[in-house]
């Protein structure tokens, strides 16, 4: 516990030192004044948040503790939490950039990212927290063997989190150097370290407060700038529409939809992917887990739901706000001061300008403060729940079969959670100069067509048995990720072939893989005759008193 | 707990139940599904419509009586807002709205029948 908390100071120390010596080299390039007040509102939140993660960690004792805070959050603060981990720098310098450029496109955009939440409200949410205990693997493999169930749900959650992780990171680097100043390799190293030390000290605990203030901080953020923006035009929406429309320059054409959405099926396999996908991502998944009851895992997806749409609508006025606010000062906001030349820092900046035009340099740093934390509470979230896919399902289940006991549990927990955190540095620096955009949409395809499909057809369906369940999962991973690689995205962009050579050529490969997925688990389960499917089968009646009513489900994580 | 779990399977109020809340859920999926794939599907299909103005500009042509020019006078600007705004923000609050609907009545009216179930499970 004191080389704990020796550890835990040293690296605070070394973050800090970081920051502050970067920032000072580089002042010299940019605005200085800014820099140091979004540095020293980073550094409050930091020692703040790792003055709770030093609290955490004298909470975290256990297994249950670093998985799931041992169950003791409550509905309101997990669905906070649940907006933390899920509103990323990506959605809202993202969205509020894509309507600073095309107006109305950025909506459909917001719309997709919300109604994933009611899917996991109506059909997961108190299933999940009723048959699980720390990970998504033990509501997919409840009735399953277990070995290859496990061995499937780590890969699934493992692919998933290394693809968001990576846009992530590469994100992070590049949104740090513009708003900071800071070296994109520094500012990945910065963001892996803290987050590490979040994870590796105060868990589950430490996590879910991070995202909880980085929430409140975004939630609070945005909200100012919306009612300064409405504050302009009088609360009169219409107002602001007439005057962006005024002097965008494509005019009437951002009140329409553009060419976000190309084609039917890439729209329907777009929104399949949004849809489904979020009921398959490993970190949100687990995050039902820290709650004591299924009363309170709906409060916490009801709750998310209202924070996460509200905050979309807000990004959608802070993107005409921009419209307004930055044209009006293209000195100040535009590189060499010319419209045509677009924004200082790219056009992701659109919120960050924003914050300066109508809240001062504060303000400014105030946000570029909460974008930097946004991705902290995020990397965060997937670190754990990639520590525990390997720690929980492949260590304590496949490899020990279940008979390791908590501490050694734990320990593989941060010995991977270090690992994670180092590989995420390493990749995100690696990646730098990828065309990382298509990540994050094929991690929400595998989770989509690999993920979602198991947990789904291994809660409801009597008849789904392990082989199919496995079988279907794979069809439905390899699937995702090998349309993807053909994909214009990677095939063209990244992998260099000629252009109009990708023979995928739909936007996202979820309509194809997920229908695989589903089609695959049943054929198979239905055609599996074993004695391992009838057993699998007649625990299944069992199976569902428990999910539906919560007769037996793991209470407070094992305390 | 083996013999709770089995009285649970075995009494009728539950299988009414699941069927019930079962069917409840299924509703309110395919109200989402229906709301957010027929907002794409429109958009995809239709952005004419979408791109209308809520009050379109009213605009009058008449011809110069000397030159014969056609003089266009706007008569009523319109609004800058079409049609494919409030539906988009719509569908995020409807979003809002059907989620919370599922959250309370689960939470009050399920949760009441499911305790009663466990509690005779648990005689």
């Amino acid at each position: 516990m004191r080389s704990n908390k020796l550890i835990l100071g040293l690296l605070a120390l070394c973050a800090a030192g970081a920051a502050f010596a970067a920032g000072a080299d580089l002042g010299n390039t940019t605005k200085q004044a800014t820099n140091w007040t979004a540095i020293v509102m980073f550094a409050i939140f930091v020692g703040g948040t790792l003055f709770i993660t030093k609290w955490a960690a004298s909470k975290t004792k256990s297994a249950a503790d670093f998985y799931t805070a041992g169950g003791g959050i409550t509905g309101f603060q997990n669905g906070l939490a649940i907006a933390g981990d899920y509103m990323s720098a990506a959605s809202f310098l993202g969205i509020s950039g894509l309507v600073f450029a095309n107006g109305f496109d950025g909506l459909i955009f917001s719309i997709g990212w919300l109604v994933g939440w009611p899917i996991i409200t109506f059909l997961m949410a108190e299933r999940l927290r009723n048959l699980g205990m720390y990970t998504f693997a033990d509501v997919a493999g409840y009735r399953f063997a277990q070995t290859p169930i496990r061995t499937f749900a780590a890969t699934g959650s493992l692919v998933v989190v290394a693809f968001y992780m990576i846009a992530q990171m590469v994100g992070a680097g590049q949104l740090i150097k513009v708003l900071f100043g800071l070296e994109y390799t520094v500012a990945v190293v910065i963001v892996g370290v803290i987050m590490m030390m979040y994870v590796l000290f105060g868990g589950m605990t430490a996590t879910t407060w991070v995202q909880i203030i980085k929430a409140v901080m975004l939630l609070c953020g945005a909200t100012f700038m919306a009612l300064a923006v409405l504050l302009q035009f009088g609360f009169n929406p219409e107002a602001l529409f007439a005057k962006a429309v005024e002097v965008h320059s494509k005019h009437d054409a951002i009140m329409s939809p553009g060419a976000l959405i190309k084609d039917p099926i890439s729209a329907i396999s777009v929104g399949m992917a949004l849809m489904f996908g979020t009921a398959g991502l490993p970190h949100i998944l687990q995050r039902f887990f820290t709650v004591p009851s299924a009363k309170e895992a709906r409060k916490s997806v009801g709750w998310a739901t209202t924070w996460i749409g509200y905050f979309y609508i807000l990004t959608f006025i802070i993107g005409f706000g921009a419209i307004v606010n930055l044209t009006a000062a293209p000195e100040t906001y535009y590189v060499g001061g010319e419209l045509a030349k677009g924004l200082k820092g790219g056009g992701n900046m659109a919120a960050v300008h924003l914050a300066n035009a109508v809240g001062g340099d504060l303000f400014l740093g105030f946000i570029s403060a909460v974008a930097f934390a946004t991705i902290l509470a995020v990397v965060a979230g997937l670190t754990l729940s990639g520590a525990s896919a390997v720690s929980h399902d492949l260590y304590a289940t496949v490899i020990k079969k279940g008979q390791a006991d908590s501490a050694s549990e734990l320990r593989v927990s941060k010995i991977t959670t270090l690992c994670l955190g180092a590989l995420a540095v390493v990749l995100g620096i690696a990646f730098e100069k990828q065309n990382v955009a298509f990540m994050v949409m094929l991690a929400f395809a595998i989770a989509c067509s690999a993920n979602f499909p198991v947990l789904f057809m291994s809660v409801l369906w009597k008849n789904c048995t392990t082989k199919g369940a496995v079988t279907g999962g794979f069809v439905g991973l390899f699937l995702s990720v090998g349309l993807t690689v053909v994909s214009p995205a990677v095939w063209e962009a990244t992998l260099g072939n000629p252009k109009g050579s990708a023979w995928f050529q739909y936007s996202s490969p979820a309509i194809f893989s997920m229908t695989a997925a589903f089609f695959t688990i049943w054929l198979v389960s239905i055609l599996d005759n074993s004695e391992q499917a009838k057993k699998e089968r007649a625990l299944f009646p069992a199976q569902h008193a428990r999910s539906e009513t919560g007769m037996g489900a793991a209470v407070s994580g094992g305390h | 707990m083996q013999d709770i779990n089995e009285k649970i399977q075995a009494n009728p109020k539950f299988q009414k139940f699941v069927s019930m809340r079962n069917g409840y859920s299924i509703i309110m999926t395919v109200l989402m599904i229906v709301v957010y794939f027929g907002y794409i599907l429109l958009i995809a299909f239709n952005k004419e419509w979408l791109a209308t103005k809520l009050v379109p500009a009213v605009t009058q042509v008449t011809s110069n009586p000397e030159t014969g020019e056609a003089i266009t006078t706007i008569i009523s600007a319109g609004t800058a807002t079409s049609y494919g705004i409030p539906l988009g923000v719509g569908v995020i609050v409807f979003t809002i709205l059907l989620t919370n609907i599922y959250v309370r009545r689960a939470n009050t009216e399920f949760d009441t029948i499911n305790a009663e179930i466990i509690k005779e499970a648990q005689q």
